[in-house]
């Protein structure tokens, strides 16, 4: 099994929200964060008190997914998260050990 | 046990009151007529004027960070009930009683004593006298609480108390007198002050700046970002204050007629044009109108027209608009920087700036064709009348400069008047009130800010 887990523009969530589940993936986790990277901050001005925001705002959506569906899926998020300009954001994939569905008490690819 | 006596003696204080106020009425005799048109207007006039205070509230909290913005709502809100027990008790009676040798009323209204529901031939025909009390007492809340903005996020809030009552009855009171009450100094020398351009904004303005000065920078200025947390509470404080105002400057006419649609009309003028006039220097200047630049110029155009709005005509308060929004811009983000001083919500740069142009402009703008019980001012051939504004505007900088300097020190022999930097850390919400505004308080800056 592995965790994809994508920082990606808040804008673009909703469509990688339905192109997941059209591919079969129901379970995701999405949060709200803040993060810098190449695209640079922005400056706000209050008056005439100039502030640099460095860190801005992007949604992190994980789901772990099993091994043979991956690429598929990197596939899927990145072309649906996707702008072609800076600021698109990344996707980290990593293995995962064992997951437990906590209500019923099942392991591995048939807990997720 | 001495607070006992304390108590009982003030009851016993207190309980004496009615009888005096009744003896006072016995001896009143045959004066003018009430007008319940006038009447009612003014009693709604003192309402919006009393909500100007939470008003200001709003507007300086929402420009305060997260972890303050309790504080910077109880300074202004406060005011409305210690500043109502002076005002009643003796403030009335220092800035409107029988005056006394110019400077100061005397105690003959103690306690509100002679201060009946008649009319007043000196300050209310029309009206019954506590009418206009109630409507003078309103003006007097709210004029310390203009203070709080310069020193907000770091004045200690019982410091803060004894300041507020100790600055009205020894800065307020006599410069009311000086201007508005009969006998008043300044009244005699003809300065213009309609509704209280120098007696509210200046004094304050003033005081605010001495203020921040003595107390010293916030913790952290100009090396932590100090940002407003809610710019829309501080928008919506800006519309309070713009609706109450109507009944501060309008409502100084005393009688609802066409001096107050007069000031009405020149009240929203100034206000629209100072608000286009910020925003668009603004625009110029660093590329976009801000909403904050908006709410702050309209209050620099009510502060400006305050002085004027009885005595100009609606084209010259366009200009005194346009012009207040300009000058208070360049106040409070070129100057205000230039110099280094942390006046942290810009109480002297709007209140200070705005009140000094605004008291320069009656005098240019002043118009006897507009209103026959002022003057003309030097547009319209009389330079003169600058001069009674020169003198008044030096007077209150003196008093408020003065004033300010001697009631912090002596309080701070008493009590330390800045919180120290762990409390200003941890903000002065849970430091001097024991509460926290939001349950996600967390550092009280956007996350992720930087200077």
């Amino acid at each position: 099994m592995i965790k994809i887990e994508c920082i990606m523009r808040p804008g673009k969530l909703e469509n990688v929200k339905e192109a997941v589940n059209k591919f079969g993936i129901h379970g995701i986790t999405v949060t709200q964060v803040m993060g810098c990277g190449l695209q640079k901050g922005r400056t706000e001005v209050y008056r005439g008190a100039e502030y640099s925001i460095n860190l801005l705002p992007k949604v992190k959506i994980e789901m772990v997914v099993p091994d043979k569906d991956v690429e598929e899926i990197v596939k899927i998020v990145a072309e649906s998260a996707r702008t072609g300009e800076i600021g698109d954001g990344k996707i980290f994939t990593c293995k995962i050990d064992n997951v437990v569905r906590i209500r019923t008490g099942e392991t591995g690819e048939a807990a997720i | 046990m001495k607070i006992l006596r304390v108590i009982i003696m003030a009851l016993t204080f207190l309980m004496t009151l009615p009888a005096l106020v009744w003896a006072e009425e016995a001896v009143e005799a045959a004066t003018p007529a009430i007008d319940s048109g006038d009447t009612a207007f003014i009693l709604i006039s003192a309402a919006m004027v009393l909500f100007m205070t939470p008003g200001l509230a709003l507007f300086y909290g929402g420009m305060s960070r997260k972890k303050n913005v309790l504080n910077s709502i109880m300074t202004s809100f406060i005011a409305m009930g210690i500043i109502s027990i002076q005002w009643a008790i003796f403030g009335y009676s220092l800035a409107f009683g029988p005056d006394v040798g110019h400077i100061i009323g005397n105690l003959d209204w103690l306690g509100l004593n002679g201060v009946g529901v008649e009319a007043n031939p000196d300050y209310s025909t029309t009206i019954p006298h506590q009418a206009f009390m109630i409507f003078q007492m309103v003006f007097a809340i709210i004029t310390p609480a203009i203070i709080a903005g310069s020193v907000a996020e770091r004045m200690r809030f019982p410091a803060y108390l004894i300041f507020i009552v100790a600055w009205a009855t020894f800065v307020y009171d006599p410069v009311a007198h000086w201007v508005w009450g009969v006998g008043g100094w300044l009244r005699n020398l003809g300065a213009l002050d309609f509704a209280g351009g120098t007696v509210v904004h200046i004094i304050s303005g003033v005081s605010a700046l001495v203020a921040a000065l003595v107390i010293g920078k916030r913790k952290g200025h100009g090396t932590e970002p100090m940002i407003p947390h809610n710019v829309p509470m501080t928008v919506l404080g800006a519309a309070i204050l713009w609706f109450g105002w109507f009944g501060f400057n309008a409502g100084s006419s005393l009688a609802a007629g066409s001096l107050a649609t007069i000031a009405f009309i020149n009240t929203h003028l100034a206000t629209a044009a100072a608000m286009m006039s910020w925003v668009i220097v603004e625009w110029l200047r660093y590329g976009k109108p801000t909403v904050l630049g908006a709410a702050s110029g309209a209050i620099a155009g009510l502060v400006a027209i305050t002085p004027a709005c009885g005595f100009v005509g609606p084209m010259s308060a366009i200009i005194i608009g346009l012009v207040g929004g300009s000058v208070c811009f360049v106040a409070v983000a070129i100057v205000k920087a230039k110099f280094g001083y942390d006046d942290s919500l810009d109480a002297f740069g709007v209140h200070g700036v705005g009140g000094t142009w605004g008291a320069l402009a009656t005098g240019l703008f002043a118009s006897k064709a507009v209103n026959e019980l002022g003057n003309d001012g030097a547009f319209f051939g009389n330079p003169g009348q600058m001069v009674p504004q020169l003198i008044a505007i030096a007077a209150c900088y003196a008093i408020a400069i003065v004033g300010t300097f001697v009631i912090l020190k002596v309080i701070n022999v008493f009590t330390k008047l800045r919180a120290t930097d762990e409390e200003q850390d941890i903000g002065l919400d849970f430091t001097q009130h024991g509460e926290d505004a939001y349950a996600d308080t967390v550092s009280g800056v956007p996350f992720g800010a930087g200077v």
